[in-house]
């Protein structure tokens, strides 16, 4: 009779701990969802908006079930938008930016990668403090440089050109991947360098056959770290450029600020996701890299 | 250290081929060493200089001592700034850290298609704040955004426009950076939930602590660092804010989303009063020094006291 009893009770205590469990699963995913609509509603609407038809927005408002579909504010917004008066859409900005990302990103990275190495297997006497000084560059606000740099790129003629913007992401950029390489080579193991040193390898010789064959983890967490960050800054290019120059970001506050009377809300959803369109790639593809780069540049 | 030691004490004899050869390394850093050294204490020195000038359209050098300085402190603007500033700093950190910790610990309870949620949450801090700012800007539209959508479906008063209104606007921002930068508070805190011992948890369990209690009693505190992290770094962003307020309410309606960042843009290139923004700058950079400099300092504390006991 006692035995029953307790089974019973144990039964009972296993089926409300298995529904409590149950409860607390569904919980889990349905605040993850509700979190995941927040953060999906305002992309899936410009994504909607720039297919429908620029009526049906007024009509039915911004957030609404698409009743038309559509891609003509694609090419307007990438043709013929007219921006500041000019009507040629976001094609030019967009390829100055990217003329202003690819170069800068890729300098950068060598120097950083070079510098990294280094300030890492060939340390000397204040190379530790040197290298503390450079990192001070990662803090620093651009609006200190601004006046200084608008000086210097007039006087090398770069002012109001992509070129210009290139140097000041590469100057400014130095710092980060410098940081990300010599913290990763780091780990790499010192007796190999000098294994190789006894075998007679040089400088030039030890970076190319034993750093560059394992760097590829770190030089593609800088590579996306710089390409997202370059691409998507404004006050540099808003400061430094003006009219065709100008990059992006730059282009979309104009585009938007010169809208709000009538507003073309399809097609500057196409040109939002046009600016948009090449960190998400970058992000959706090397996803992982992105993360780790985040992780690494916050904690340092 | 090892190598840079066999560079120093190479013998007499050397060729001079050797001794180039001890040179390279130093010759291929000099060129950034240079740059970065340029960047920021000559320039940091440059703008202060310039800051204690008479500079107005232009960049001149007259000196006035800290007359820029006064007239910046007693601009109604620039102390409309540095509350917005404090507000947006209290509420933005907070927040984004509040949301994200929720969501790693709510991820890290071994959800199915993990990677699915972290890449929504994540997604945002690819994209620019311009890009942000300007969508955020279409949805907090009355005429167009969530107050139209909510009106349509049937409360007809209900009223959302914030970013339009003097008062709240500021809390338009605030929201808008949060939905921005949790999910990087969110990576930073699943790392560290990832980091924690394994057994201290299970020996937790098999004591009876409660889930609850083992996140407050146990893991917490051992990712308590990284909450030191998370703020430092989302009050330097903070401070530097600058593309999502000129994308989102360019500083208005009025002046009453003017943040420290847009009123050194204002004063240098839109009301020539150069002198006076590169003060605002200053002070920036001092508000950055008064967060990074200490935190800096306990970190390099943390570290020796860990050697030391490690």
């Amino acid at each position: 009779m006692a035995d029953l009893a307790l089974t019973d009770t144990h039964d009972r205590d296993a089926v409300s701990a298995s529904r409590r469990q149950l409860i607390t699963r569904i919980a889990i995913y349905g605040i993850l969802s509700l979190f995941a609509l927040v953060y999906i509603v305002p992309l899936t609407v410009v994504v909607m908006n720039s297919f429908r038809d620029q009526p049906e927005i007024a009509r039915n408002g911004l957030i609404a079930f698409p009743q038309s579909f559509g891609i003509d504010a694609w090419w307007s917004a990438w043709d013929s938008y007219c921006i500041g008066g000019n009507c040629e859409g976001m094609k030019r900005y967009f390829f100055n930016s990217l003329w202003m990302t690819v170069p800068a990103t890729i300098i950068s990275t060598m120097l950083g990668a070079l510098n990294g190495y280094v300030l890492s297997k060939w340390r000397f006497k204040g190379s530790e403090i040197l290298f503390t000084c450079m990192l001070l560059g990662v803090f620093m606000p651009g609006q200190i440089s601004l006046m200084p740099w608008a000086f210097i790129l007039g006087k090398l003629g770069l002012s109001n050109s992509v070129v210009g913007l290139v140097l000041v992401h590469c100057v400014q950029g130095l710092s980060f991947t410098t940081l990300f390489c010599r913290n990763y080579y780091i780990s790499v193991p010192d007796d190999l360098i000098k294994a190789a040193r006894i075998d007679g390898a040089g400088f030039w010789r030890i970076f190319r056959k034993i750093i560059l064959p394992l760097s590829p983890p770190i030089l593609i967490v800088t590579v996306i770290w710089q390409f997202t960050g370059i691409w998507n800054e404004y006050l540099f290019g808003v400061v430094f450029t003006s009219g065709t120059q100008q990059p992006i970001t730059a282009a979309l506050v104009a585009l938007t600020a010169g809208g709000t009377t009538a507003s073309a809300y399809d097609v500057m959803s196409a040109a939002v996701l046009i600016g948009a369109l090449p960190p998400l790639l970058v992000y959706f593809v090397g996803g992982k890299y992105f993360v780790r780069g985040l992780t690494q540049g916050a904690i340092k | 250290m090892a190598v840079a030691q066999s560079i120093a004490s190479g013998t007499a004899g050397q060729s001079w081929r050797e001794r180039f050869g001890s040179l390279v390394p130093i010759l291929v850093l000099a060129p950034s060493l240079l740059a970065s050294f340029i960047y920021v204490f000559v320039f940091a020195a440059w703008t202060f200089y310039i800051s204690l000038s008479n500079s107005a359209l232009l960049p001149s050098y007259g000196f006035v001592g800290l007359d820029n300085y006064f007239s910046l402190w007693a601009n109604r603007r620039w102390s409309v700034a540095y509350t917005n500033l404090f507000l947006f700093s209290g509420f933005y950190v907070l927040g984004s850290m509040a949301v994200g910790l929720i969501l790693a610990v709510l991820i890290d309870q071994r959800v199915r298609a993990e990677s699915f949620w972290r890449t929504i949450f994540l997604y945002p801090l690819a994209v620019s704040f311009i890009v942000t700012g300007t969508v955020w800007s279409w949805l907090y539209n009355p005429a167009s955004g969530i107050q139209f959508l909510v009106r349509n479906l049937g409360w007809s008063n209900f009223s959302f426009a914030l970013a339009s209104d003097r008062q709240y606007a500021i809390y338009a921002i605030i929201i808008t950076g949060i939905w921005q930068s949790s999910g990087f508070a969110m990576a930073l805190f699943l790392a560290g939930l990832r980091s924690v011992d394994g057994d201290i948890v299970k020996a937790a369990q098999i004591d009876g602590a409660s889930p609850f209690r083992i996140y407050r009693k146990v893991i917490l505190p051992v990712i308590a660092p990284i909450f030191l992290a998370v703020a430092v770094v989302q009050i330097q962003f903070a401070i530097k804010t600058f593309d999502l307020v000129a994308a989102l309410t360019r500083g208005g309606p009025g002046i009453s989303t003017t943040f420290p960042a847009i009123y050194v843009y204002d004063l240098m290139f839109q009301r020539g009063q150069i002198g006076e923004g590169a003060a605002a700058a200053i002070m920036m950079l001092v508000a950055l020094a008064v967060v990074l400099v200490p935190y800096s300092l306990f970190v390099v504390w943390r570290r020796r006291r860990e050697g030391r006991n490690g």
